[in-house]
């Protein structure tokens, strides 16, 4: 990271899991991080939150997968990956083995595949904890995303927090697609998540005027980018004012250490940066600079003493 | 469950990654000449330019620092010698429309030299190059690797119009032979580019092409029927260019027969021309490795 030294201590936890920056991927939005070695020192960022990994290998939705939308974009990738196996044989070792922080996304259809999936990755080396992507269809539930219902919601959660390593603080990743986000986020947080992501897409649509059918394969896609940081930034401040212990990785739209630092205002602990990296692979590096040199010109000695300051 | 079955494909092997990493620098655009159709735009980018081998591209930001586009717009190398990457750009969209106004002396960020390159020749072989629109760029820069090389290299430079052609001055300087083909007939032969093709591929050790995907199909086709293997390189729509989005995939069969929907832009843009599943572009057929959890199963 080319980081210009600043006074200001950046350190920061996941759940109990201290980490050297507030600055991580988000899930989806760097693969397993290897691509952006290039660009990025990743064990200086605070982790890698990989793509969402099920227990089968999955090929995602047939193309077109994105359309570019005003200040973001929409994508129907449809969660391709290797599935668990693949990411314990290849992407896990090759992060542990270049002590990169991996905070492991995890989805699937019925509780049972998230309690499976924690399972497996228990005590396995470089993973510093697990966020649950619970915006899946249910399949016991008639495909009704757990994320928009605070009791399927809370039955993953307490599923996973049940088997997965109690060494690693979970998160549950919220959709703010949704009437009462407060809700649902003490739903999770009552069944044992350590932590709260917010947020993951907008269901969004865009239709081609030239076919006059959607544009995307998958038909609806999930809206990203700045173009979605009020809403993200609303839903952080909403749930820091209801669960103020409570430690929120924010995201969505986070491009600069300015869009960072309303995040951390609000009461995030930590950030994501996800559409932004397509847009300068350099950016969580930036982005961890830029929100230091803020931190210092407004007087904050640490990140720490910044998180909710707005609220305050 | 239904499981996967191997293909067996024989002509190529997958085209191997590139000798370098890419860089990301913000770089003067020291050359804009509208050429017929397109923009040629000269980038002084020492870093990338060394690093570059034919078929590899680059990506730009769009737009400017508070631009409202953030997708990154990827653009095939034509050129990279001297610390100078060439580049041809088609107005299509907003973004693409701002790269061709840029002037000397204005900046651009660039992502680079991403992708895989166009694999070798086998020694002594006669090349076979084919460019579709201002996809004939993009076999500059190998038509002139190939003759250093000492291969004898033939090219087709095709397109709907006279003015949609691109890089023929060029082409004519490096290859031996070259063809010119144009739809309405406004330049060259009438009709499409494997007219050329059915012609000069009889003793051509291996075929490059670059250029739309139904071009790319056809030429891998012709190919591929005379058992001569060709590598074609694929414009997929990309968001980031670097591998990390999973928005440009296609079904490609890999080394061991299966078929996976792979990235254009970290496993491509090159791909082996008779691994390119053309006709399922755009589709999720059931032998795609990871279907079967999309719930796609065997008819
Ligand atoms: C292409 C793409 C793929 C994504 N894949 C996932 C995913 O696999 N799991 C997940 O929890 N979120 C996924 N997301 C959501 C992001 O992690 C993030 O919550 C959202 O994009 C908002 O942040 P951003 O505006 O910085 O991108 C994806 C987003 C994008 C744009
Ligand atoms: S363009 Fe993002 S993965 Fe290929």
């Amino acid at each position: 990271m080319t980081a210009v030294e600043t006074a200001v201590d950046m350190s920061t936890a996941l759940g109990a899991v201290p980490i050297p920056s507030p600055v991580l991927t988000a899930s989806g939005c760097s693969a397993f991080g290897r691509e952006l070695e290039p660009f990025v020192d990743l064990t200086a960022i605070g982790a890698v939150v990989t793509k969402s990994v099920q227990l089968r290998p999955r090929s995602g939705r047939p193309t077109p997968r994105m359309a570019e939308t005003p200040s973001g974009m929409l994508n129907s990738i449809g969660l391709q990956g290797p599935g668990i196996d693949g990411l314990l044989d290849g992407e896990l070792p090759w992060l542990a083995e270049r002590g990169a922080r991996a905070f492991v996304s995890i989805a699937g259809v019925r509780v049972e595949d998230f309690a499976e999936l924690a399972t497996r990755l228990r005590g396995v080396p470089g993973v510093a904890g697990l966020e649950v992507n619970i915006s899946c269809p249910n399949v016991e539930s008639r495909g009704e995303v757990f994320a928009c219902d605070p009791v399927a919601a809370s039955d993953v959660v307490a599923a996973v927090r049940a088997a997965a390593d109690p060494a690693q603080p979970i998160y549950a990743k919220l959709s703010p697609d949704v009437t009462d986000i407060v809700s649902v986020a003490r739903a999770v947080v009552d069944a044992g998540a350590d932590g709260l992501s917010m947020i993951n897409t907008l269901l969004g649509l865009v239709i081609d005027p030239d076919t006059m059918k959607p544009l995307l394969g998958g038909i609806t896609g999930g809206l990203s980018g700045p173009a979605i940081r009020p809403v993200a930034l609303r839903c952080v401040w909403q749930v820091h004012a209801a669960l103020p212990e409570v430690p929120i990785l924010g995201m969505g739209g986070i491009r600069s250490g300015l869009d960072a630092l309303q995040f951390v205002l609000a009461g995030a602990s930590a950030v994501s940066v996800g559409t932004a990296v397509f847009n300068d692979p350099s950016a969580l590096g930036r982005i961890h600079a830029e929100l230091a040199a803020a931190l210092e010109t407004r007087g904050f000695a640490s990140l720490r003493e910044a998180v909710g300051y707005a609220h305050r | 469950m239904t499981a996967p079955h191997p293909r067996t494909t024989a002509l190529t092997t997958p085209a191997p990654v590139a000798d370098a990493p890419p860089v990301q620098r913000t770089v003067e655009v020291v050359g804009a000449r509208p050429v017929d159709a397109y923009v040629e735009l000269r980038l002084a980018a020492p870093e990338i330019a060394e690093r570059a081998q034919p078929g590899q591209f680059v990506a730009f930001a769009v737009g400017g620092e508070t631009s409202g586009l953030l997708l990154r717009r990827s653009i095939a190398i034509s050129t990279a010698a001297d610390g100078v990457v060439t580049v041809v750009v088609s107005a299509a969209g907003p973004g693409s429309t701002w790269l061709t106004q840029r002037r000397p002396g204005d900046t651009v960020d660039v992502v680079g030299p991403l992708g895989r390159p166009f694999p070798a020749p086998p020694a002594g072989a006669r090349a076979l190059l084919v460019g579709g629109g201002y996809g004939a760029a993009a076999l500059v820069g190998l038509a002139a690797q190939l003759k250093e090389a000492g291969h004898e290299v033939a090219a087709v430079a095709g397109a709907a119009s006279a003015d949609r052609l691109c890089s023929v001055q060029e082409l004519t300087e490096l290859a031996d032979t070259l063809a010119v083909t144009t739809d309405d007939g406004s330049s060259g032969r009438r009709g499409l580019v494997t007219l050329a093709v059915d012609e000069l591929l009889p003793g051509c050790g291996v075929v490059y092409a670059c250029g739309p995907m139904r071009m790319l199909q056809a030429v891998a086709d012709a190919a591929t029927a005379l058992g001569v293997p060709s590598y074609v390189a694929v414009e997929e729509s990309m968001a980031c260019g670097i591998g990390v989005c999973m928005t440009c995939v296609l079904p490609v069969v890999g080394s061991d027969g299966l078929t996976r929907l792979s990235r254009s832009c970290t496993e491509g843009p090159v791909f082996g021309g008779d691994r390119v599943r053309f006709d399922d572009v755009g589709t999720l057929p059931w032998d795609v490795v990871g279907a079967d959890a999309m719930g796609v199963t065997r008819p």
